[in-house]
């Protein structure tokens, strides 16, 4: 640092240490992208519940970081018995088969139920009532053909990296689906 | 399914009204599980007779993929702008502008989530795991901003960062803090980026996300504790500028260091520094640093250097102990790790009137363990080694955090100009305005010959500087 004789000005000293470490971090960055890419995947990937995992435990109701769960219940219609006595909408030992709330399960009466022609009852959920608490579901695989199932339903999904639910799940029960194809098959 | 009679025999008879239904449904709860498995159902799917349509169930689509490459297109716009904003334009206005546009786009519309800083995690959960796959579009969120930092410097903290335009907002009242205080904390967002990596490369948790204060806020809903920690920094931030960017957030570590080999760099004149004193005010934390002639005195000289060689032999002291407690650290960490957690749980074997008192998600995922225990167990044990691994480096990487802080204190740097500190410095484009030169050269201030006798000239310069563009770090002339 002596004011004569420098081999090398320091400005141009730093900037040439500059310069190399900035082509070492362009290669590095050329490398990870390199390394990533064979890791990568084109398309996105989005959370889903797996209905033959799931315990009915009634956390999605409760861990998601919406205020409104994210998931709700889904009745697939082709599997649905249409019951008269649904153990997914009644209580057990209900007053009487009717719309009564003290006979109803679902905590915010979520559950609409239709007649459709004896004894065939509808039963379409009201999404936007619906908690996704499970109690249904848990009825419905209890005593019935278990059409209620839980879905994260992905026009309320914000499809958070590390899903709150999936992290409590005691099941196990989530797993990352295709961003295209983002909900379960209950057949192959 | 396109035919669900054609794959499920009609088991059981329908159910009826009668109280009967009861009973018929405690028969197929106990019975059917052992009689039919897997496809056949208790109750077949009604023939209809009175042209009864099936509701169509719908499935809302996920957020589409070309919504994924706007997010992108948008970043890498915002990106450019923001830097042209900042060097070419050193326009303020234009700055808060595009911040809010930032603000309300990657903030309020896509509620802080896509994010260059959650990327972080993806990353190296990506490196970390052969099952997670990076999706492209967060690959350039991580890598956008700290290729443009390579040259441009923290651009992206300015008018880009959802955070940080959220905290500019609120800014009212800047101090400034003491300097021991800042480079103190200066350290935190290294061992909050070093915890991330740590943490997602296991797999165990997103803390970066899960402890990030403001998208419950962007998302109108979120944990209490994270909605009053949220609180807490904005209200912090009336006073302390951008108290989230300084002393927490993990990318900004990552820009500092690309941002200090940057090719160009924001410089507060526009052309020449007459050292006014008059930017250092202008800038709410506080990075504009002083001219300083270096030490010049021997006595001053022998001491930093006696500091110097100190730090430098506690380095190798530091990172060992610094290791040591990361090793400890990752055996508790692995507990956070769900697989781990329930391993544990369920290894220490709980007397059964225990496990009655646990809610029932907890007691269902303890019958899951003792169904799985055969694949959770060895899984729970591998995690747990992956653990102590990534402890290991984790502690050596805050140790070499430390060890470098204590060095860098002992480092007087020559500066001729007023500068910003180029890894600390946001090119927010505050300080711009302040400077007298720049006043001139928008026409704010006129510049008649008798305000301009003052001025230095190129070649008459009253400066003890012969490169007024320089890089700031002083002349070696002297």
């Amino acid at each position: 640092m002596s004011a004569s004789g420098t081999p090398m000005d320091p400005n141009t000293r730093r900037e040439f240490l500059r310069n190399g470490l900035r082509v070492a971090g362009l290669t590095g960055a050329g490398v990870a992208v390199g390394v990533l890419t064979h890791h990568t995947a084109s398309a996105d990937t989005v959370w889903q519940i797996d209905p033959r995992k799931c315990l009915n435990c009634s956390r999605c109701a409760t861990q998601c970081v919406l205020e409104q769960s994210a998931v709700k219940c889904v009745n697939w219609f082709p599997i649905c018995g249409y019951c008269d006595l649904c153990t997914g909408y009644f209580e057990p030992q209900p007053n009487g088969l009717n719309t009564g709330a003290e006979n109803q399960l679902c905590p915010t009466s979520a559950i609409l139920r239709k007649f459709v022609e004896d004894p065939y009852f509808e039963y379409t959920i009201d999404e936007s009532l619906c908690i996704g608490c499970a109690k249904c579901v848990e009825g419905c695989r209890l005593f019935g053909n278990g059409s209620f199932h839980l879905q994260v339903r992905h026009d309320r999904c914000v499809n958070c990296n590390e899903c709150a639910i999936a992290k409590s799940c005691p099941g196990d029960a989530f797993y990352r689906a295709p961003a295209h194809d983002p909900y379960f098959h209950f057949t192959a | 399914m396109k035919d669900p009679d054609a794959i499920f025999a009609p088991t059981f008879r329908r159910r009826g009204r009668s109280s009967m239904g009861w009973v018929a449904a405690w028969v197929c709860a106990w019975v059917l599980p052992h009689v039919c498995r897997g496809s056949e159902l208790r109750f077949p799917p009604p023939d209809f007779e009175s042209g009864y349509q099936m509701p169509v169930t719908d499935y809302p689509a996920a957020r589409g993929q070309w919504l994924e490459w706007m997010d992108v297109g948008v970043l890498i716009v915002a990106l450019g702008w923001a830097t042209w904003l900042a060097f070419g334009r050193r326009s303020r206005r234009g700055v808060t502008a595009l911040s809010m546009f930032s603000l309300l786009y990657f903030g309020f519309y896509r509620e802080g989530c896509i994010c260059a800083i959650g990327s972080v995690q993806n990353v190296a959960l990506a490196l970390g795991s052969r099952d997670y796959a990076l999706p492209v579009g967060v690959g350039v969120f991580f890598a956008a901003p700290l290729l443009v930092a390579l040259f441009f410097g923290r651009t992206f903290c300015a008018a880009v960062c959802p955070h940080g335009a959220l905290q500019d907002l609120v800014l009212v009242k800047p101090v400034t803090l003491p300097k021991w205080l800042e480079s103190g904390l200066g350290i935190l967002p290294f061992i909050y980026l070093g915890a991330g990596v740590t943490f997602a490369a296991t797999g165990a948790a997103f803390v970066i996300c899960r402890f990030d204060p403001f998208v419950p806020l962007f998302r109108l809903s979120g944990g209490m504790g994270m909605v009053l920690t949220g609180g807490v920094l904005l209200a912090l931030g009336l006073f302390v500028g951008r108290p989230y960017c300084r002393f927490l957030c993990p990318y900004g570590a990552l820009l500092k260091v690309a941002s200090a080999l940057s090719k160009w760099r924001i410089r507060v004149t526009p052309d020449v520094c007459t050292q006014c004193r008059l930017c250092p005010e202008s800038c709410p934390f506080g990075v504009i640093q002083e001219p300083d002639s270096g030490l010049t005195r021997p006595r001053d000289l022998a001491v930093a250097r006696r500091g110097l060689v100190w730090a430098l032999a506690a380095l190798p002291l530091v990172i060992a102990v610094s290791a040591g407690g990361g090793w400890l650290f990752g055996r508790v960490a692995a507990q956070w790790h769900p697989t781990v957690a329930l391993a544990e749980d369920y290894a220490r074997q709980l007397p059964p009137e225990a496990v009655a008192q646990l809610p029932n998600p907890d007691r269902l995922a303890l019958g899951r363990a003792e169904r799985q225990a055969k694949e959770l167990l060895p899984r729970a044990m591998e995690l747990r080694r992956q653990f102590r691994t990534a402890g290991l480096w984790f502690g050596i990487w805050t140790g070499l955090v430390i060890g470098i802080k204590l060095i860098s204190i002992g480092m007087v740097r020559r500066r001729s100009e007023f500068l910003p500190d180029r890894t600390a410095c946001f090119a927010c484009a505050r300080c711009f305005a302040s400077c007298p030169q720049e006043r001139i050269r928008l026409g704010w201030t006129p510049m008649p010959e008798a305000v301009g006798a003052h001025l230095p000239v190129h070649g008459s310069n009253p400066l003890p500087e012969g490169k007024p563009g320089g890089c700031g770090c002083g002349g070696g002339g002297r």
